[in-house]
């Protein structure tokens, strides 16, 4: 049978899909697609990029990956991709890919701050790094290290850094990019719920008759989900409504029935409106019976400062930075924060001390009456006159757009789903933004039922199957336990076989934080691993200064050069996503696996490689004695009972934590790798440096030793082999079977276990409070919560900076669907590149003309804490409201990070970076 | 940045000039560069003018060669036919997919043209008041044209990237979506132009992330077709704008029509 191309293009696409989908293939077609793909080989993998988790199927010839399709098998994506994840084929062949250590070096080849980097090899880099950790970490102890991790490590990856830093160096200065990303997503998660992680899954779109975005520019952030969306407005225009909550209108607003530009900061406003319509005004919408079975009402301090420096006055701020840095001690309550916390008792221009800063999280029961109070002020009248954000809407308009969105909420059997990302979560008040969401949906009992819930977006491909799982956090364990719990960390030192008392109960530093103990001087050895904190990081001009001119030493593992590998003093050539096996965990927690399809370029290696050939360097005697951590912790020396369970001082922490009996159990090769590389395992053709493997196959031994954790904790996965067999698994996976719908007890067996009726908020944390009032907590009663969620009561405040007649342009940053991030994949691809160039700074047409600005003319955005230079753009896919303007913060050349604020939701410590002030004016 | 590639190229003006020197040295010895230099003659079907340029044969009747739009041009993304090329020589034009029109407001090559064969008077209308200003959007420099085998948009690509690129986003290009009935749960979001707002300028063309573009701009007298104004839609209520310009004379003649009745009559074949 001949066959034409267009023919044998559908044919093999869909014995493929047959074939995934276990079908039997006529022998005829089976055979016309193996003749024309001879020399390619088709495996399953996933995209490298953003948080939908898209399948996709790899084509490898002569050691290099040649094409990749959409996996048709995939139930996420079904053989589709948006255009960075068309060009996964193209992200690993950049003409700079870095293959060689670099150091920093004088001109008789010794590290050297101020030297030029050179090529090394593997071997002094590492002697290098292992001397220079050595010098800090013995004078400084545990905390004077720290690891930038990562949302975009593979899971075995974050695993690794997570054991070595833990429990080798029992420090807890380990935290990912994802904290810049769902940490407040994670806190409100923690703080309703009392365990991470979205209940639903993608079918919610299939099922939903509404669609909420706040926050969250789907249509280029998350394209396939978008195009579901698009499907299911499609399936049924009259019916299904999609509202956009934004602060300027960008590509979802076409879809979108309702558009609402709002001023930032005021979603907190908006949806205290639609509590109070539901409490004050629309009582019948309440579902009382889940509401008492399954929720209690809560909340905290509202005098919690802005997550800055606690220091205001601090030596290495810049004179103009001062006035936004002392709001992290006080600050004026304005008129509209006055009426907004009327109930607290405050009013315009009190003093509000930032007392509870440290307490941020504390929170307790209060009674219904009290909650329907707090809500009293937050009226259609104040919250549109506060809200609108768009000076040429009529506030007419505007208060109409927010009864109707009012109306969808409370509309009895209207199924509503409401999506946010990076709008709520990198919020000065993150975590008060993702609770009230779930207040909202908890108190109509629409949630955790198929197209019926809050639902938190993911952004990174694995922030929630690396980052949030496996604990990369500097609180945190497996699992969803944390350090400072003496439970879960026995837990994980029965797990992880290491003597009683190793790991470090205080919380380390996060993200921003380790920033500045770098500007410090209190951290003084940092290590890199998949991310680039120097372009992502706010107030990024401190940090750049800290890693180049003060005594410390930075090491930056990447697969491209960018700015974090420019302040470093050591750069490792990282392997990247198909040239190693691994796993990512999306947003609707299906854990995806893949193996490893080429080798790396030049002499890259794995950052598993890395973290487990730096383990080598260390022996039990030097990790394993007493460390001062802080005033009032030490942590003991442990060599005593490690010796009493059989270990040795000079035992390494190779030998302890990666290459153990338990490991070497897990052989090389292995049925499910047969064909495959393993370059850890076994090597590969180029031998780097001699290496040849470890002998065993590490990936599967952690992964199974991880899955140890969440069994029979609510966060069960599959054991390894099963997930190369299928298209990932939605966590937990008991018997065999995903989850879908979690505390839901039609679809979740832990839900069921615990006989709660048809909802059982199982999550452990936080479970036990203080009752109170709406000022405080009252009384030493504590109550329990056993399978409730908290419905919190949270208010308004406004940022720390607003614009002002100095500053007077709200800055807001973010991405653009060609770009991932900070473009090092992304900008390597000439057709990406040629689409989208460089960073524009997209403004309204009448600012433009009013201050006399023409499109494509370069200005200055300039805030207190820097400047960039970028075009004006006035037409386009991002349309801001006068006052404001977007930069997205893919391109170096436009390192928008310098000008944004450090300002972190004080629970979560995730930067806003959605709000600053800054002045603009021509280059 | 883009600014840093504007001042690195070499004005086209002075290499055009060079070449034609060395185009005459050429016919001083060969005589091969004379014919080129008389190729502005014809007229090239496939080229585009910057914005407000008149009608091709006025245009080359008028043009002067100058290179004034060319500088003028803060992008530097025009182009002068050189001898040989095929092009009219010395005369300016647009390669879109390496540098398109960036539709800028203030129109400077129209604005500069001494000799009016860019004119103002074609990208200009009038504002809420009645004052004449410049309007870029009314620029025909060319129409936008989609390939819809090798668009990925219209496999199901989430792509669009001619869309965001667009200087008049939702009108010159929309995007349609509509059930992808493979998976039967995601839209396809595929690209649509409209003839009426779509400039020409090529912003489309040089996003397009395909091997070779699959939307591209080509003269509008080659991309358009024309419809009858003897035919309106009738469910369409402004449709009748159509029939506008309806010529008056509406006898038609075919070959079947031209004998006179007497003529044909008093024939005696069958």
């Amino acid at each position: 049978m001949k066959l034409t191309r267009r023919e044998l293009l559908k044919t093999t696409a869909a014995v493929a899909a047959a074939m995934a989908a276990g079908m039997s293939v006529p022998e005829e077609l089976r055979a016309a697609v193996k003749k024309t793909e001879a020399g390619w080989r088709w495996d399953k993998a996933v995209c490298r990029f953003c948080g939908t988790g898209c399948g996709l199927m790899v084509a490898t010839k002569n050691d290099r990956i040649v094409a990749v399709k959409g996996d048709p098998a995939a139930p996420v994506n079904m053989g589709l991709n948006c255009i960075k994840g068309y060009f996964n084929a193209k992200i690993i062949y950049g003409a700079d890919r870095l293959t060689e250590p670099l150091l920093r070096v004088n001109g008789k080849g010794e590290f050297d701050k101020k030297g030029k980097f050179q090529p090394v090899s593997w071997k002094k880099a590492f002697d290098v790094m292992a001397a220079q950790f050595k010098k800090y970490y013995g004078r400084m102890g545990p905390t004077g290290v720290a690891v930038f991790g990562s949302g975009q490590y593979t899971i075995q990856e974050g695993y690794a850094a997570v054991k070595l830093m833990k429990a080798g160096f029992r420090s807890n200065n380990i935290d990912p990019n994802a904290r810049l990303c769902m940490a407040s997503a994670v806190a409100g998660f923690m703080e309703t719920f009392g365990i991470d992680e979205p209940a639903g899954n993608y079918d919610d779109m299939r099922h939903s008759d509404t669609v909420v975005l706040w926050g969250s520019n789907m249509a280029e952030m998350h394209p396939v989900l978008w195009s579901r969306i698009t499907d299911r407005k499609l399936a049924n225009s009259k019916r299904v409504k999609i509202v956009n909550l934004t602060t300027f209108t960008n590509r979802c607003s076409n879809l979108a029935d309702i558009e609402i530009v709002f001023k930032p900061n005021t979603d907190l406003a908006i949806q205290n409106y639609i509590l109070r319509e539901i409490v004050h005004n629309r009582p019948q919408a309440i579902d009382r019976e889940f509401v008492d079975r399954n929720c209690v009402f809560a909340t905290g301090f509202v005098d919690i400062g802005y997550g800055l420096r606690p220091k205001i006055d601090h030596p290495k701020y810049k004179k103009e930075e001062l006035d936004t840095a002392s709001r992290e001690a006080f600050k004026i309550v304005t008129k509209d924060e006055a009426i907004a916390m009327g109930a607290l008792g405050y009013k315009a221009g009190d003093r509000m001390e930032m007392k509870h800063a440290g307490q941020a999280g504390t929170h307790w029961a209060i009674g219904f009456e009290d909650f329907k109070k707090g809500l009293e002020p937050y009226t259609l009248d104040f919250v549109a006159a506060l809200a609108k954000g768009d000076s040429a809407e009529s506030l007419e308009e505007f208060r109409k757009k927010l009864v109707s969105l009012a109306d969808l909420y409370t509309e009895k059997d209207r199924k509503i789903v409401s999506f946010w990302t990076m709008g709520f979560n990198q919020h000065v008040r993150g975590t008060w933004v993702n609770e009230q969401i779930y207040a909202i949906h908890l108190l109509l009992g629409k949630q955790s039922q198929p197209g019926n819930g809050a639902f938190s977006l993911t952004g990174q491909p694995s922030a929630c199957g690396t980052a949030r799982e496996v604990g990369t956090f500097s609180h945190r364990l497996p699992a969803d336990m944390v350090v400072g719990n003496p439970k879960h960390r026995a837990v994980a030192e029965k797990i992880w076989k290491l003597p009683e008392g190793t790991l470090n109960p205080v919380v380390g530093s996060h993200f921003m934080k380790i920033m500045r103990d770098l500007e410090d001087g209190k951290v003084r050895w940092a290590w890199v691993q998949v991310c680039n904190p120097w372009q992502d990081a706010s107030n990024a001009n401190h940090w750049i200064s800290a890693a180049r001119e003060m005594d410390n030493f930075i090491v930056v593992s990447d697969a491209y050069p960018g700015i974090s590998a420019k302040v470093a003093d050591l750069i490792l050539p990282a392997a990247m996503i198909f040239e190693k096996w691994g796993a990512y965990g999306n947003a609707e927690r299906r854990t995806q696996h893949w193996r490893q399809q080429v080798t790396p370029i030049g002499n890259a290696m794995s950052d598993i490689w890395q973290t487990v050939e730096f383990s080598k360097r260390f022996t039990l005697a030097e990790v394993w004695k007493e460390w001062k951590i802080d005033d009032k912790n030490t942590l003991p020396e442990v060599l005593g009972k490690a010796k009493a369970m059989g270990y040795r001082e000079t035992d390494t922490l190779f030998d302890v934590l990666f290459a153990n009996r338990e490991a070497r159990a897990f052989k090389w090769p292995d049925p499910i790798g047969i064909g495959f590389s393993n370059t850890e395992a076994g090597g590969d053709r180029r031998n780097v440096e001699g290496f040849k493997g470890y002998g065993f196959f590490l990936q599967k031994y952690l992964w199974e030793e991880y899955r140890k954790f969440g069994l029979g904790k609510a966060h069960d996965l599959a054991e390894f082999d099963a997930y190369h067999k299928v298209r990932g698994l939605r966590w937990p996976v008991v018997d065999g079977k995903e989850t879908l719908w979690r505390f839901n007890a039609e679809y979740d067996p832990y839900a069921r276990k615990e006989n709660h009726g048809k909802f059982a908020f199982y999550g452990g944390a936080m479970k036990e409070i203080p009752r109170g009032d709406l000022t405080g907590p009252k009384g030493d009663e504590r109550v329990k919560l056993p399978n409730k969620a908290k419905i919190f009561l949270r208010h308004y405040i406004e940022p720390p900076e607003n614009p002002d007649g100095a500053y007077p342009f709200w800055l807001c940053t973010g991405r653009v669907l060609e770009h991932w991030h900070t473009g090092t994949m992304t900008m390597r691809v000439p057709e990406l590149y040629r689409a989208v160039p460089e960073a524009l700074c997209f403004m309204s047409v009448h600012d433009a003309k009013k201050n006399g600005w023409k499109d494509g003319e370069l200005v200055w955005i300039e805030s207190r804490r820097g400047k960039v230079k970028a075009h004006v753009e006035t037409r386009g896919r991002n349309l801001p409201p006068p006052g404001l303007v977007f930069i997205p913060f893919f391109d170096e050349r436009v390192l928008v990070n310098k000008v944004t604020l450090d300002a972190t939701c004080p629970i979560s410590k995730q930067p806003d970076f959605k709000k600053c002030a800054v002045k603009i004016y021509r280059a | 940045m883009q600014s840093e590639d504007r001042e690195e190229k070499v004005p086209e003006r002075r290499k055009f000039l060079l070449d034609v020197v060395r185009g005459i040295g050429a016919a001083a010895v060969g005589g091969l560069a004379w014919t080129g230099l008389l190729d502005g003659k014809q007229v090239h079907a496939t080229l585009l003018r910057p914005p407000g340029a008149v009608p091709e044969p006025e245009f080359l009747a008028k043009c002067t060669k100058c290179g004034l739009c060319v500088e003028a041009c803060p992008y530097k993304a025009l182009a002068l036919g050189k001898p040989g090329d095929g092009r009219p020589v010395g005369t300016p034009f647009f390669r879109m997919r390496e540098d398109p029109c960036r539709m800028c407001r203030d129109i400077p090559c129209t604005a500069i043209c001494p000799t009016g064969s860019l004119a103002p008077s074609l990208v200009s209308d009038r504002d809420e008041q009645g004052r004449g200003r410049l309007n870029v959007n009314l620029s025909k420099i060319g129409l936008a044209v989609i390939d819809r085998e090798t668009c990925i948009a219209f496999w199901g690509i989430q792509c669009d990237a001619c869309y965001r690129s667009c200087p008049v986003l939702d009108k010159a290009i929309t995007v349609e979506p509509a059930r992808n009935e493979r998976t039967g749960q995601h839209a396809i979001l595929a690209p649509v132009v409209h003839s009426d707002h779509c400039t020409g300028c090529g912003m489309c063309e040089h996003a397009c992330v395909t091997k070779k573009a699959s939307i591209f701009v080509l003269p509008r007298e080659l991309a358009m077709g024309a419809s009858d104004g003897r035919y309106i839609r009738g469910w369409e209520g402004a449709d009748e704008e159509r029939m506008r310009d309806l010529p008056e004379e509406t006898t038609t003649v075919t070959p079947r029509s031209e004998k006179s009745p007497l003529e044909y009559l008093n024939k005696d074949e069958f």
